[in-house]
């Protein structure tokens, strides 16, 4: 976005979007900021809510969130999708999420300190304040203008030139603001960037009138100097905007995880942050949570679920001496690591190394709007010293040179080019959020329609991560039944995904032992269900779980689901022409049944990281412009890497810091719009650009010949900004 | 031409009241959520009676 380069660039840029800036930030960023905050006290409770779309959506979210005890009052903001709740105490997000998934809305907790600081957004507020001056000054000066262009001469002429300079020169010296301190910063780095031909017009504009109505001239430009502010003031809008949402929703997203640890001391157990580890301590990890550090373990026994790090399918035993790595999530029984590595040296650093390096080389991509002003930038500069220059020489008339040249820059003056950008980019981002899609980068339109060549990862991107039984058929009723009232005792995924599955039969003596399975007393007689080898069965080759129920051992397979619109998507970009991949952390099996589902030819298994990053590296030596979906931390520099990248939102962190789009809800089907609205806008933006310049050759020629008016110029302006913006909302 | 004395004078009252409206709309987050407000309009809860 050439437009916000420098003034409003420089300050966003800082946080989410460049993970190159700090690599320790780009794995957890949030870890920081969180390592200074205490446990969260407050009261209010803030929930994304990537579904919510209408009225009949908020009015449900919130009667029934309202309707809760504890719960003081819910408001949802439909434009950020998210939902804050001023609650009790003792009201935690846990409580909530299930209630609001009952009522058919994902939700996803939020930090509700790190919202406070976006949800003032500060600086949208001003331009917006000096979006209104401009406003109502063009509106009052217009309404003197078209009374001089009508026809008032001599006394009235100056009096209304008085009164437009009055409300003029005090506007532009103040909505003018964002500009001239965006052209003075990029001025004194020595570069010349859209906003310096813009200054100069304004400036010039403004004080050429003055002198003019100062000497009761004909014709003063004050009209042009609000009007142009006004409009480059309301594309500056648009695209901070766009910006802010993106930006507040990615913070959201950091938000999602919470960096802390159980840190046992003296047989105290405390729970402390984890740049507070050091190497020796010993952490308890309980079932469910993730391992904060890398490891060994000491004490306990469980299965780990490495899919995030690795992509691996299946959970991995795990004793005391088993390696573990941050990132990973403990299954079944509780567990005591001793921290080998932690902060710098730790894996999850290791991976935010890669990532640098993956940043580092990829190529620096030069957006439309930038490429236009850097071949605009210098024409415009050279027309009108050039036109002073002639004039100066034709006529020897000062004043009347200086007035060609403002006139050259104010009609030249990019108010259409300043709105073509924004405005197709609102417009197609405004579109593809209401799909579930979060654009972070504006450039990322462009780069997807260029898109030649798709790379998918697997577990967790393709598929949902979470398993389901599929030979619940094959197995008798009443092992079925035995099988959902042991899995009912268990927190293990295959046993949560089973206990769903069907209504349980009555088992007593109960005992979870940490991971091998779940036994217990049925009708008497001893019942199991576990890994393979503790119950007796004959392992298969794929996910599965084991019940041993009256001297019979019963194996109940499993298979990653499916998430939903992935075979929509997927369709969509074989029938344009897309070449496709897969590249999976996994072992060989799932991967190729997966891509034999979808259809995928080109599929690769047991890839790692750095595997990964070589595929892409090679793909767009090739010439290929890669686009790159996936969600682990093993992805995290291939999505670096790539020309441009897209993530689920329950991707970790890192990954969909490193990615330009991420995907809100769970289906993937927006995906596929994604690359049709991209291609769309693009096409929009040349076209703008295009029109503008159309404007341009038919003004530009009048207003070196010194046939330029007022009147001309504002026509100009206007008529070229309103079909630049009407152009850009025939998005579809 | 007298009367431009006392309808310049107007328009620009008039106007300024139109954008103090537009800053004091503004500093109480009157903006914070344009979806949102058009949606809200279309719920039928307290048609009846006021919000208690």
């Amino acid at each position: 976005m050439t437009l916000a380069e420098g003034f409003e660039g420089k300050e966003y840029d800082a946080g989410h979007v460049s993970p190159s800036a700090c690599p320790a930030c780009a794995v957890a960023p949030s870890a920081e900021r969180l390592a200074q905050l205490a446990a969260p006290t407050q009261a209010r409770l803030m929930l994304s809510l990537p579904s919510a779309h209408c009225a009949a959506c908020m009015s449900t979210v919130e009667n029934g969130l309202e309707g809760l005890p504890g719960v003081l009052s819910a408001r949802v903001n439909l434009t950020l999708r998210r939902v804050s709740v001023d609650a009790e105490s003792h009201v935690t997000a846990e409580d909530l999420i299930p209630v609001l998934a009952g009522l058919g809305f994902e939700a996803h907790e939020l930090d509700p300190g790190l919202l406070s600081a976006t949800e003032t957004d500060r600086q949208g507020r001003d331009l917006l304040m000096r979006l209104g001056v401009a406003g109502f000054a063009m509106m009052n000066v217009m309404l003197l203008s078209v009374a001089v262009w009508s026809g008032a001469s001599d006394a009235t002429r100056d009096l209304f030139h008085w009164i437009s300079a009055g409300i003029a020169l005090p506007t532009v010296a103040f909505a003018g603001q964002p500009f001239f301190k965006s052209a003075w910063a990029s001025l004194r780095v020595g570069r010349l960037g859209m906003d310096v031909p813009i200054s100069l017009a304004i400036i010039l504009a403004s004080s050429i009138s003055l002198y003019e109505t100062i000497h009761s001239g004909l014709h003063a430009y004050f009209d042009a100097a609000v009007m142009l502010t006004f409009f480059l003031l309301a594309g500056r809008y648009l695209d901070h905007r766009t910006r802010a949402v993106a930006r507040s929703a990615a913070e959201e997203l950091a938000a999602l995880e919470v960096p802390r640890a159980l840190r046992l001391r003296d047989g105290e157990e405390e729970t402390v942050t984890i740049s507070a580890l050091a190497v020796g301590d010993i952490v308890r990890v309980r079932p469910g949570g993730r391992m904060p550090v890398d490891g060994v373990v000491t004490e306990g026994s469980s299965e780990v679920d490495r899919s995030l790090l690795t992509g691996e399918s299946l959970p991995a035993q795990a004793g005391p001496g088993t390696q573990v790595a941050a990132g990973e999530i403990n299954l079944t029984g509780p567990l005591l690591v001793r921290v080998v590595a932690a902060g710098r040296d730790s894996s999850l650093h290791r991976m935010a190394d890669l990532v640098a390096v993956a940043e580092s080389a990829k190529t620096q991509y030069t957006s439309l709007a930038e490429s236009a002003s850097r071949a605009y930038s210098p024409l415009v500069h050279v027309l009108s010293f050039g036109a002073f220059g002639y004039w100066l020489w034709a006529t020897g008339d000062l004043r009347y040179a200086i007035n060609i040249s403002a006139a050259v820059l104010i009609i030249t003056c990019p108010c259409a080019l300043g709105l073509a950008v924004p405005a197709v980019v609102t417009a197609a981002s405004g579109k593809l959020f209401r799909k579930g899609l979060l654009i972070k980068d504006g450039t990322a339109l462009e780069r997807l329609a260029e898109v030649d060549c798709v790379v998918f990862d697997k577990t967790g991107t393709l598929t949902l991560g979470t398993p389901t039984p599929t030979n619940l058929a094959d197995l008798p009723d009443a092992a079925l039944a035995v099988a959902a009232g042991l899995a009912a005792a268990s927190s293990h995924p295959l046993a949560m995904a089973l206990a769903k599955a069907a209504s349980p039969a009555l088992i007593t003596d109960l005992r979870e032992v940490p991971g091998y399975g779940v036994e217990g007393l049925w009708q008497g007689q001893p019942v199991r269900l576990g890994r393979a080898e503790w119950v007796g069965a004959a392992p298969a080759d794929q996910t599965a779980t084991y019940l041993a129920v009256a001297g019979q051992t019963h194996a109940v397979l499993f298979a990653d689901r499916l998430r939903p619109g992935v075979e929509t998507a997927v369709a969509a970009m074989k029938a344009a022409g897309l070449r496709l991949m897969l590249l999976s952390g996994d072992a060989e099996a799932p991967v190729a049944e997966m891509a034999g589902r979808l259809g995928i030819s080109e599929w690769a298994s047991g890839r790692l990281p750095a595997e990964k990053v070589a595929s892409l590296t090679r793909l767009q030596d090739q010439g290929h412009k890669v686009l790159m979906i996936g969600d682990g931390l093993n992805d995290t520099a291939a999505l670096a890497l790539a020309h441009v990248s897209i993530s689920p939102a329950s991707a970790l962190d890192a990954a969909r810091t490193a990615s330009d789009i991420v995907l809100l809800g769970q289906d993937m089907a927006p995906v596929a719009d994604a690359l049709r609205i991209a291609k769309q806008s693009t096409r929009r933006i040349r076209e703008n650009f295009a029109l503008s310049a159309a404007y341009n050759v038919i003004a530009v020629p009048l207003a070196l010949v010194g046939l330029a008016t007022p009147l001309l110029a504002a026509l100009a302006m206007s008529v070229s900004s309103i079909t630049v913006s009407l152009n850009a909302l025939r998005l579809r | 031409m007298e009367i431009l004395a006392v309808l310049i004078p107007i328009s620009l009252f008039l106007g300024g009241i139109g954008l103090a409206g537009f800053f004091w709309a503004l500093k109480s987050k009157q903006f914070e959520d344009p979806q949102g407000d058009a949606a809200r309009i279309l719920k039928t809860d307290y048609d009846d009676h006021p919000k208690p």
